[in-house]
C-alpha cells in the first residue's frame, strides 16, 4: 500500500494504454453529452471535430480510470478536493489510444489532519501518435504511514 | 446574437436536476473510478466520506447532463422569437473546480450556469471564448459543486 510518504515531486506513475471504443463513446454521451459529434460518425465529421469524438467529460473519466489503475487503488487515497485546471487540448476520437502518465508537482501534509497528505499531481494524456490530448493538475488526499502500519 | 447578449453578466440560470441513485453510483464507478468509497457502502463509512457517494467526474457529468436539454431547450426558444441562438463549440477546458461537499447516495443535485465574461479571439474574428460559473447544489441548498468552464462561441 502506498502512503503519501511515498508521493515525493517528481515521483511518475505510467498510464496501460485504453482503446477508446465507439459503442463506449456513443453510451457515455447518450447518458450525459448527448450532442451529434458524440454520437455518431457523421455526427462528428460534420463537426470541427473531424469525427466521433468523445465528450472531454468522457475523456476526463477515462483518464479518472487510469490514474486509478496506475497508482490510486494501490494507495490509502481519501480522494480529491479538486482540479485546479483541466485542457481538452485536442479532439478524442473513437479508435484512438489514450497513453500518458502523472507526475507528484508537489506534496505536504495537510494542517488540520496531520495524518493526512495532499499531494498535487498533473495527468497528461496522450494519443498514438504522441499528441497530447488532455493535461489535468490536481489534487490527491493520501493517509501518512502511520506507526506499526505496514508498508 | 451572441451569448453576452443573451444573458447579462452574473445572472444564475437554474439547468436542471439529477438525482444520484446508489446503483447510478456504483455503475458509473465500476468503469471510471473504481474506489471503495464509491463501489460498497460499508468500506465508504470507513472513509473519509462517511457514506457511498459519487465520483466528482460523475457529479461533473450530471452538470452536462443538464446543460446539453437546457440549451437545446434555449435554441428552441429563441427560434420561436426568431431569434438565432448564439452558436456554441467545443469547450477548450475548465479550472479551478472544486468538490466541496459529497455527494452522497440518493442526493438529488440542481445544476446552475452562470455567464461571466466574453473575451474575443484575435486570431478568428467573431469567434468568442466565454468564462461561465457552474455549480450544482445538494436538496438542503449545500453547495457539492464548483467550476470554471471555457466555451468557444463561433459566427
Amino acid at each position: 500500500m502506498l502512503h503519501f510518504e511515498d508521493f515525493p515531486a517528481g515521483k511518475r506513475f505510467d498510464f496501460k494504454p485504453v482503446e477508446v471504443r465507439a459503442d463506449e463513446v456513443i453510451a457515455f454521451a447518450s447518458e450525459f453529452d448527448p450532442q451529434p459529434m458524440h454520437l455518431s460518425e457523421d455526427g462528428g465529421k460534420a463537426s470541427i471535430l473531424g469525427g466521433l469524438a468523445a465528450s472531454g467529460w468522457h475523456t476526463s473519466a477515462m483518464m479518472m480510470r487510469m490514474l486509478c489503475d496506475s497508482y490510486i487503488r494501490d494507495a490509502a487515497s481519501e480522494g480529491s478536493p479538486g482540479v485546479d485546471s483541466m485542457e481538452w487540448k485536442k479532439a478524442v476520437l473513437a479508435g484512438d489510444t489514450l497513453l500518458g502518465s502523472c507526475t507528484v508537482i508537489d506534496a505536504r501534509v495537510s494542517r488540520s489532519r496531520p495524518e493526512i497528505g495532499i499531494v498535487r499531481l498533473r495527468a497528461v494524456v496522450t494519443n498514438q501518435r504522441g499528441e497530447t490530448v488532455a493535461v489535468c493538475d490536481y489534487a490527491n488526499m493520501i493517509r501518512c504511514q502511520t506507526a506499526g502500519e505496514e508498508a | 446574437m451572441k451569448l453576452s447578449d443573451l444573458h447579462a453578466e452574473g445572472t444564475r440560470e437554474r439547468i436542471g436536476t439529477v438525482t444520484f441513485t446508489p446503483e447510478d453510483i456504483i455503475r458509473f464507478a465500476e468503469k471510471f473510478d473504481p474506489q471503495p468509497f464509491h463501489l460498497d457502502a460499508d468500506l465508504a463509512r470507513q472513509s473519509l466520506f462517511g457514506g457511498l457517494c459519487a465520483s466528482g467526474w460523475h457529479t461533473c457529468a450530471g452538470w452536462m447532463k443538464c446543460f446539453v436539454p437546457y440549451w437545446t431547450g434555449e435554441m428552441k426558444r429563441l427560434a420561436a422569437e426568431g431569434i438565432v441562438a448564439p452558436k456554441l463549440g467545443p469547450s477548450p477546458g475548465f479550472r479551478d473546480m472544486r468538490w466541496l461537499r459529497p455527494v452522497f447516495a440518493g442526493n438529488t443535485i440542481t445544476y446552475f450556469v452562470t455567464f461571466v465574461a466574453a473575451k474575443d479571439l484575435e486570431s478568428r474574428p467573431g469567434w468568442r471564448i466565454n468564462t461561465i460559473l457552474c455549480e450544482g447544489e445538494n436538496q438542503d441548498g449545500q453547495p457539492v459543486i464548483r467550476f470554471e468552464s471555457k466555451v468557444v462561441e463561433f459566427p
